[in-house]
């Protein structure tokens, strides 16, 4: 018999009972979409993670001042300086694995225009940090190191606060008040979007940190009030890096072997790896829950296979009669499986692809669906149905024509 | 003429639990090329038994048979299939058609597992339904067909193969006597056109048709016997051209 003419009779077995038919193939549709979407919705958790990774900045280390114990009670980080300005240019000067440096220190302000004002983050860094943090310039420029040296009056405005203070026009050239002081804007920094815990970065502005500890907040002179960041020179230094940092800062606080850090780094490329793997744990997790479904589904091919192999016992006695073969049968119900399972799978797909799509959109999460995944579900599908098929088709296959024959 | 069935000593002997029945105690029979023999027996007799023999469809557990020349009381599922498809054709008492498919479809099947192309086996099936005069009855399920015109489609799917033996086991068991004259008188057709039948049923009226009667009794040849065959008459208006059908008319 020629594998046309299987399918063809297998179609006509299926179409024969099509609400069975259609029911027994949705374990397999909801199997394989499970399947998908879930990989989807793991692989789009993982791929915002990355990215919320990504634009907080590249191999990036955050150095934060120790903390001071009072009483039995932890100030926690930063409630000491520890760190002085001359540890900031010693960790530029003599740490070969690290490229940039640049203080970070912060303080909330109304930065007023001409006819408008609103309430931001002002940050004191140096150019590096714009580095460290891969943010590109919308328009106008960076300010340059003789601005960080002179103190100049500069800003560099976020994009949210451009668009609060001066709406669609160019704020570049134009001059706010900060803390009533004047500075020229000399430059836009392009869109960053929102960090992983939801906060807005382009509602910030940027000044040199001299200028910062000159006009906006003044302090003590040497000690840094603030964070360091650092960037490694590569994503796999930033470990080395931060050994190196390390080694450095408590040699120039003469801590003694044994005593505890007073400063503690932060590395984001080891969260952000941590976070990666809690994602695509979650992923695998999903996933494995989805393939019992699929299983499930499976075993309804199987249930309904056996019943029609019953219901058939007579059918098959007489084609058996006119000189079907024993594999001729066998192969006639696996392919009628396999077409479920199949039919099942494909419909899965696109039912998953759908559900994934809906669920992107919903939170937000980039459309992600591996080729792999589909391929992977509808071989899968194919798996189950020959699997789960083959018990009653050989069962079928193995009737005795005689006993098959005179079935009731 | 040269023997198309030969038996030696078969016997069949069936389990079931811990007592054994012998169906078939030792029968031995020659069946020549182009008979139309009838078997007859009680029920319990091993006629049925024989036939399933003959048909390739059991196995006996002792005996040799020679079917075309070819030993195949030994042979496995595959090979019994490849023999029934290509050298025997069956018609049953309760016609065993498929239902929900139409009459040329079911005359098409034996075709479908010897591989023959889907045009061959569409012009085959309709001469082997034009043969048995339901022609034009080619789109019709069985469930929209009388007891008899259900049987003729069986005797279609039965020759389509271009079978050397017919099997008929009961065909006539259904059937009231005017429609068994019927199918007789499309068996005997068969016979005139060098296809051996055998035909089993309890009817002495039937078995009048045949040219040899062999009677069967707790598993053995009682009697074998030919005769004169009673030829049957068909209905005027039924079959309706093609040689084999034409030869059947007084």
């Amino acid at each position: 018999m020629n594998p046309l003419e299987i399918v063809r009779v297998a179609w006509r077995a299926l179409r024969r009972n099509k609400m069975r038919s259609f029911l027994t193939a949705l374990g397999i549709v909801i199997g394989v979409a499970a399947v998908i979407a879930m990989v989807a919705i793991g692989d789009g958790a993982r791929v915002r993670v990355e990215q919320s990774f990504a634009s907080m900045g590249s191999n990036m280390l955050i150095v934060l001042p120790g903390t001071t114990t009072a009483g039995g009670v932890q100030g926690g980080f930063g409630s000491l300086p520890t760190i002085t300005w001359d540890d900031v240019k010693a960790m530029k000067a003599e740490v070969p694995s690290v490229r940039w440096v640049s203080p970070g220190l912060r303080s909330t302000a109304a930065v007023v225009s001409e006819d408008q004002n609103w309430t931001t983050t002002v940050n004191g860094v140096s150019p590096d940090y714009f580095e460290i943090r891969s943010w590109p310039m919308a328009s106008g420029a960076i300010f340059s190191p003789s601005d960080v040296d002179s103190g100049t009056k500069v800003v560099l405005l976020g994009k949210t606060v451009a668009e609060k203070l001066f709406g669609a026009a160019d704020p570049v050239g134009q001059s706010v008040r900060i803390k009533d002081v004047p500075f020229d804007v000399i430059g836009v920094l392009a869109t960053k979007g929102q960090s992983p815990m939801g906060q807005d970065y382009d509602d910030a502005v940027f000044v040199p940190y001299p200028t910062f500890l000159a006009k906006i907040q003044g302090g003590l002179k040497n000690v840094v009030q603030g964070v360091v960041f650092v960037g490694a020179t590569s994503a796999e230094g930033t470990a080395k890096a931060e050994r190196q940092v390390t080694d450095l800062l408590r040699d120039r606080h003469r801590l003694a072997p044994g005593a505890d850090d007073d400063f503690s780094i932060r590395n984001l490329t080891e969260m952000a790896g941590a976070m990666e793997a809690g994602t695509r744990t979650l992923t695998t997790l999903l996933a494995a829950i989805a393939a019992v479904s699929l299983l499930v589904g499976g075993i309804g091919i199987m249930n309904i296979m056996l019943v029609s192999v019953t219901e058939r016992t007579r059918e098959i006695g007489i084609r058996m009669a006119v000189g079907a073969r024993p594999r001729d049968i066998l192969l006639q119900f696996l392919v009628e499986s396999l077409a479920l399972a199949i039919a099942g799978g494909s419909i899965g797909v696109a039912l998953g692809l759908f559900t994934a799509e809906r669920l992107a959109a919903t939170f937000g999460w980039p459309m992600l669906v591996r080729p792999g995944v589909i391929v992977v579900a509808v071989a899968f599908s194919g798996l189950v149905g020959v699997g789960f098929g083959l018990y009653p088709a050989r069962k079928a296959s193995r009737l005795d024509p005689i006993q098959a024959l005179r079935f009731e | 003429m040269t023997a198309l069935i030969e038996l030696h000593d078969i016997a069949k002997t069936y389990r079931m639990g811990d007592v054994s029945v012998e169906a078939l105690r030792g029968v031995t029979l020659t069946i020549e090329d182009g008979e139309f023999v009838a078997i007859m027996g009680a029920s319990g007799s091993g006629k049925s038994t024989l036939m399933n023999v003959l048909g390739c469809l059991d196995r006996p557990t002792r005996g040799a048979y020679r079917l075309a020349g070819e030993e195949v009381s030994r042979l496995g599922p595959e090979a019994l299939a490849r023999i029934r498809n290509r050298t025997i054709g069956f018609v049953f008492q309760s016609f065993n058609l498929l239902s929900r498919t139409s009459a040329l479809e079911n005359v098409e099947l034996p075709l479908l597992y010897s591989g023959l192309g889907a045009r061959d086996r569409h012009a085959r099936a309709t001469e082997a339904l034009r043969q048995v005069g339901l022609a034009e009855r080619a789109g019709h399920h069985p469930n929209q067909m009388s007891g008899g015109q259900q049987q003729r489609v069986a005797i279609a799917r039965a020759i389509v193969g271009r079978p050397r033996l017919v099997l008929a086991d009961e065909p006539t068991g259904n059937l009231d006597s005017r429609t068994s004259v019927e199918v007789i008188a499309l068996l005997q057709a068969l016979g005139r056109s060098g296809i051996t039948v055998v035909l089993v049923t309890h009817e002495p009226d039937i078995a009048e048709y045949a040219g040899r009667v062999i009677t069967m009794k707790d598993g053995l040849i009682r009697s074998d016997e030919r005769r004169k065959a009673r030829i049957a008459a068909p209905r005027a208006e039924a079959p309706e051209g093609g040689a084999a059908a034409a030869e059947g008319r007084p």
